[in-house]
């Protein structure tokens, strides 16, 4: 859209928290920091602001640049900004960094205040559940005591629909994009495959690789690289890479022969530079210990009785790690609950990657949805 | 009034048929409509008798139509069966001027009185003098309520009244209400012949 604009220059901000955590397995953590970001200007009677919860690899530099010549925006730019579909000249967005992350928020690779060294292997294994305290008390921390949204795709819809059973007054209204109730066993059984090959790498010293000064650079890459083929579809893939060969002919090597293995390697090559394993392995632990019904003997209409807010639930119809049928799986339980509700099945040719894209109707949907929620005055 | 209200009196004026269907529905229900196209009845329905509904719809504009009017709108396809609906959910499920455009018809109507306690089901009327006159003149009927040519038109199953009366004995269908209408008035002799537009309130047979 033409009248939309980037939302400019951005700076991540730290809270600090003494308060001690009490977490879902049972550990406690004893204090900690989140980082965040947030655009735009929380009105008088703080009703305008929107959490961003981060997916799997994500963090909290959704939107902006930090610096005129940075070649990306934060990952969710295309959505958030003045004019766009979360227009920041009538929202406070916030984005953050999920405890447990590798972008500034305590985690694995942060110094324990005890130790003095790196948490490593004793940092504790983090649920949806804990998250979503951690950013409860983030809002508490801002003073805001209800969100206008909620707002997250795959691993961070998760978190919009747990903010919504965690918190039912404190949410308005929650997007919950290409997520799922739980994973299924095919998604664990891949999220298990990455983590074995991060595991098995001889530079992870059972998580404790900081100290040895390495890290199981391998493990990840091939984790990221089974995560890429899994968020993309076949058909995507078909349409960028085909079987286009990289050097115009075959050679009977094991080197790069297809475009597609170059590509597959090199976004494995950027993830293992600038991601932490320990990290990574948690996040997909915390995918696989999502299951709000769970504790309902697997009713999750049960589970979401306490909701109260206002859900726009939306899939991708290439979406084949987070189906659509998993999404209806929600939206029956949010009528069960005779909650309001709407659900769009958007036809996309991307995959599970598709709610990061710039979609016409997919962002139509986002900005009209978004422009019914009622806001106070300005500050 | 707040001005969606307005919009949707409004609209609701140019369809006749949404203020005869109203009457067949108790202020406050639960309501589901079928193909609910940009949500002008279930928004005129909210407005005049405060009903809870949910609209299902297919396609993407209409979604995001219904969507953007603030009638909270389903994208699914009806042809897939109701199955997301537990059965008896709500007070009245509506399909209006859809029916002749589904291919699965027997199973939508059938799953309209599973998931609801009632069903409104309204359909151009095949057997309308002026259609009829128009197949004997050798043509597919095309009027207003059929504004389509045979090569063009969603509509796959088309019937008269008739048909419909005897759809409904075959599968235990008791109609509490019928209203045949012609240019928006009622029709009471001979509704197969002079009617165009055929209204039915249904509920399963006892």
């Amino acid at each position: 859209m033409s009248e939309s604009s980037s939302i400019g220059i951005v700076a991540p901000q730290i809270a600090h928290f003494t308060d001690p955590l009490p977490l879902k397995s049972g550990e406690v953590l004893p204090q900690y920091d989140l980082v965040y970001e947030t655009y735009g200007t929380l009105n008088a009677d703080k009703s305008n602001a929107v959490m961003i919860c981060h997916a799997l690899s994500g963090h909290h530099h959704v939107a902006g640049k930090y610096a005129e010549t940075d070649k990306h925006a934060g990952w969710w730019d295309n959505l958030i900004g003045p004019g766009k579909p979360l227009d920041t000249n009538r929202f406070f967005v916030i984005g953050l960094n999920n405890l447990g992350g590798c972008h500034g928020s305590t985690g694995p690779s942060s110094i324990h205040p005890q130790t003095g060294k790196p948490w490593g292997s004793a940092f504790p294994l983090l649920t949806v559940e804990d998250w979503v305290t951690s950013q409860a008390r983030l809002a508490d921390y801002l003073g805001i005591k209800q969100l206008a949204a909620i707002v997250g795709g795959s691993l961070g819809g998760m978190q919009a629909l747990q903010w919504t059973i965690s918190y039912p007054e404190r949410v308005r209204h929650a997007l919950v994009i290409a997520a799922a109730p739980n994973l299924t066993a095919q998604n664990i059984a891949f999220n298990e495959v990455a983590r074995q090959a991060i595991i098995t790498d001889p530079e992870f010293h059972g998580g404790d690789y900081y100290a040895h000064k390495v890290v199981p650079r391998r493990g990840l890459r091939i984790a990221r690289m089974l995560g890429h083929i899994t968020y993309l579809s076949d058909d995507a893939m078909g349409a960028k890479f085909g079987r286009k060969l990289r050097e115009g002919e075959i050679k009977y090597s094991f080197d790069v022969e297809f475009e597609m293995e170059s590509y597959l390697r090199y976004q494995g090559d950027k993830f293992a530079g600038e991601f932490d394993a320990n990290t990574y392995l948690r996040m997909t632990r915390a995918l696989d210990y999502f299951d709000p019904a769970l504790a309902h003997d697997g009713d999750l209409s049960q589970a979401l009785a306490p909701a109260q807010a206002d859900f726009l639930v939306i899939s991708f119809t290439s979406d084949w790690r987070f189906s659509p049928a998993r999404s209806r799986e929600i939206v029956k339980a949010l009528l069960d609950n005779e909650l309001s509700v709407s659900y769009a099945e958007v036809t996309a040719a991307h995959g599970h990657d598709a709610f990061l894209m710039q979609d016409a109707h997919y962002h139509a949907i986002l900005r009209n949805y978004l422009k019914k929620i009622k806001v106070g005055g300005q500050a | 009034m707040s001005n969606t209200s307005i919009k949707f009196a409004d609209a609701a004026k140019s369809r006749h048929d949404f203020a005869l269907i109203a009457k067949w529905i108790k202020p406050g229900a639960k309501v589901l409509d079928l193909g609910c196209g940009d949500g002008t009845l279930l928004g005129y329905l909210r407005d005049t008798l405060q009903v809870r509904g949910y609209g299902v719809e297919k396609d993407d504009a209409n979604w995001l139509a219904s969507m953007s009017n603030g009638v909270d709108v389903i994208q699914m396809d009806l042809e897939a069966g109701l199955s997301g609906f537990e059965a008896k959910s709500f007070d009245v499920v509506i399909l209006s001027q859809t029916l002749q455009a589904v291919l699965n018809t027997e199973g939508i109507v059938q799953e309209m009185l599973r998931v609801g306690h009632e069903a409104i089901v309204t359909f151009p009327n095949f057997g309308y003098w002026r259609h009829r006159f128009q197949l004997i003149a050798g043509q597919m009927p095309v009027s207003k309520n059929l504004p389509y040519q045979w090569y063009d038109t969603p509509n796959v199953h088309l019937c008269t009244i008739k048909d419909f009366d005897e759809f409904c004995i075959n599968h235990h269908i008791e109609v509490m209400e019928r209203l045949v209408l012609t240019e928006q008035e009622p029709i009471n002799m001979m509704p197969n012949l002079r009617g165009s537009l055929a209204m039915y309130h249904l509920k399963p047979a006892e």
